[in-house]
């Protein structure tokens, strides 16, 4: 065998949306690989299409022009090799926490012993072990999510998309719910490509911080992060990620500002 | 009762809500108004013996209604009557609401059924099914199978539109998160649009049942010779008031019945979204 090639290869991918002729530039050219295991996220300027890039890595949006590959395989519609957790979690309502995590080991008709165990860890990991039979409205935003983390990861996906994943919960639950994604990812190794607009959130999580320029959206720069697994938000380390991310930043946001 | 609540967003909302009315108190007040209408119309009908209105053969009191329908139960015919509307109503309804929720999951789903579909029901659904009881009976002749296609074409229209409502309403990132999962053809249909689209689907039965009785009664006032609307037309031919009323007490009875029926239904099956 070859040595293995990138988990995700998106080559030279374009979009953009609305009647040809008039149509309006999203993402313009991109090319970015994720090694496996590595947690990459994009960050960006809202409207920069990095949701849109996402999305197409997803298989819910065609690209214009380019291709994204898979384990070399690519990528024609959503498929539960790439598993999503989306900002509003969409959990399905009429089923128990339970019912929600064992829904991707149901459709692969798994006996129901072996359900049983991977609900049962996946729960144990995030946390939600007393909380499996209760119904999503009676869960708070934070624990949403934490259920729709256990979904993606129970469906056990060569590579996990996030979209904003906790851009819809308070700064305090936002950060608990950074130091579990760490915590879990030590354990689970997953090939994560995160979105997010939050500095900190990136340099807190990422291997890589892939920066995007203002729309249409291209890769302005890309930073390693070569901080130790268990990172600490006010390390001076971390802080000077921090600024320099910042600086390249606020010349995109300026971009739209002007 | 004591009631688990067990994140702040929870107590918040209890807190806000308050307590609820006592249960007691709400069902006290409910049979209290069936009682003063009951009293009201027994004053009403003995003021028109009282003081020689009109012919108190008009308005009998609520006694002799309920005697009237007593008298029915012992001897006999209420209970025929009474299934014959049910038999009706049942093939009736169930071949409307299988019918209805089959084409509206599809006209719902895929967007050329909708085209062909919607349309047609668009055209159709402003007549009034009353209005098209005589070409019923044109067509179908006046036996059991005009009276039932009747009740199924009168209940399909509120159940095919819920049902279409409830498809199209369905969040698209549910079917996204189904879809990453690994949920495609057979599988999205049965577990994520089918559970999404309920709610809307029960209400649309509850509407179905509520119709279906509405118009058995009177397609069976032509060319029937059971049933309760028969029962009614009976009695306007004979001047049998008391069998009138009776009968339509027994209707008013059957249709609350349908409905706790469904409403029951609804709660085990929509558990989710009001959990204990």
């Amino acid at each position: 065998m070859m040595a293995r090639g990138p988990k995700i290869q998106i080559q030279r991918v374009a979009k953009s949306f609305g009647a040809p002729g008039r149509a309006m530039p999203a993402l313009e050219e991109i090319d970015l690989d994720v090694a496996e295991r590595e947690f990459v996220c994009l960050l960006g300027p809202s409207g920069c299409g990095k949701s849109t890039l996402l999305n197409i890595v997803a298989g819910f949006l065609v690209p214009t022009t380019g291709t994204v590959l898979v384990d070399g395989r690519p990528v024609s519609g959503p498929a539960p090799e790439r598993g999503v957790v989306f900002q509003e979690y969409a959990l399905f309502p009429w089923l128990t926490v339970t019912g929600n995590v064992e829904f991707g080991p149901l459709l692969q008709s798994r006996p129901a012993a072996d359900r049983r165990r991977t609900v049962d860890r996946y729960l144990d990991l995030v946390g939600l072990s007393a909380h499996a039979d209760k119904f999503p409205v009676q869960l708070s935003g934070g624990m949403k999510q934490r259920v729709a983390i256990a979904r993606a990861l129970a469906n056990n996906p060569a590579v996990i998309l996030m979209d904003e994943p906790f851009g819809a919960l308070d700064a305090q639950t936002r950060e608990v719910l950074q130091d579990e994604l760490s915590r879990i990812q030590r354990v689970e190794h997953k090939t994560i490509l995160f979105v997010t607009h939050s500095i900190r959130e990136a340099v807190y999580l990422a291997d890589r911080v892939v920066v995007m320029t203002s729309v249409p959206g291209r890769i302005k720069q890309v930073f390693p992060i070569k901080l130790p697994e268990v990172r600490d938000r006010f390390a001076h380390e971390f802080t000077r990620y921090e600024s320099d991310i910042t600086r390249v930043l606020r010349e995109e946001v300026a971009k739209v500002r002007a | 009762m004591a009631q688990f609540l067990s994140s702040v967003p929870e107590l918040m909302d209890a807190g806000l809500r308050g307590s609820r009315l006592p249960r007691g108190r709400a069902l006290a007040l409910r049979l209290a108004a069936i009682v003063a209408f009951l009293v009201l119309w027994s004053l009403l009908s003995g003021a028109v013996v009282v003081l020689k209105l009109f012919n108190p053969i008009f308005l009998p009191g609520p006694w002799l209604v309920l005697g009237s329908v007593l008298d029915m139960a012992v001897r006999g015919p209420l209970w025929i009557h009474l299934a014959a509307t049910l038999e009706r109503v049942a093939m009736g309804f169930g071949a409307g609401a299988a019918l209805g929720v089959a084409l509206g999951l599809a006209a719902g789903h895929l967007t050329p059924v909708r085209n062909v579909v919607e349309p047609l029901v668009e055209v159709l659904r402003p007549i009034p099914p009353l209005a098209l009881l005589p070409m019923f009976i044109v067509w179908v002749g006046i036996g059991e199978a005009s009276k039932i296609g009747f009740i199924t074409y009168a209940t399909f229209f509120p159940i095919f539109l819920t049902t279409v409502t409830g498809v199209r309403q369905i969040d698209p990132l549910l079917v996204r998160a189904a879809q990453s999962l690994g949920a495609r053809g057979v599988a999205l249909f049965t577990r994520v649009i089918l559970p999404a689209a309920l709610p809307d689907i029960l209400t649309g039965l509850r509407l179905g049942v509520a119709l279906a009785f509405f118009v058995i009664v009177i397609s069976e006032f032509i060319g029937a010779e059971h049933g309760l609307g028969y029962l009614i037309n009976d009695g306007r031919n004979f001047f049998l008031v008391p069998q009138m009323l009776g009968a339509a007490v027994v209707l008013g009875l059957l249709g609350y019945a349908g409905n706790g029926l469904v409403r029951l239904l609804e709660r085990r099956l929509t558990r989710w979204q009001h959990p204990a």
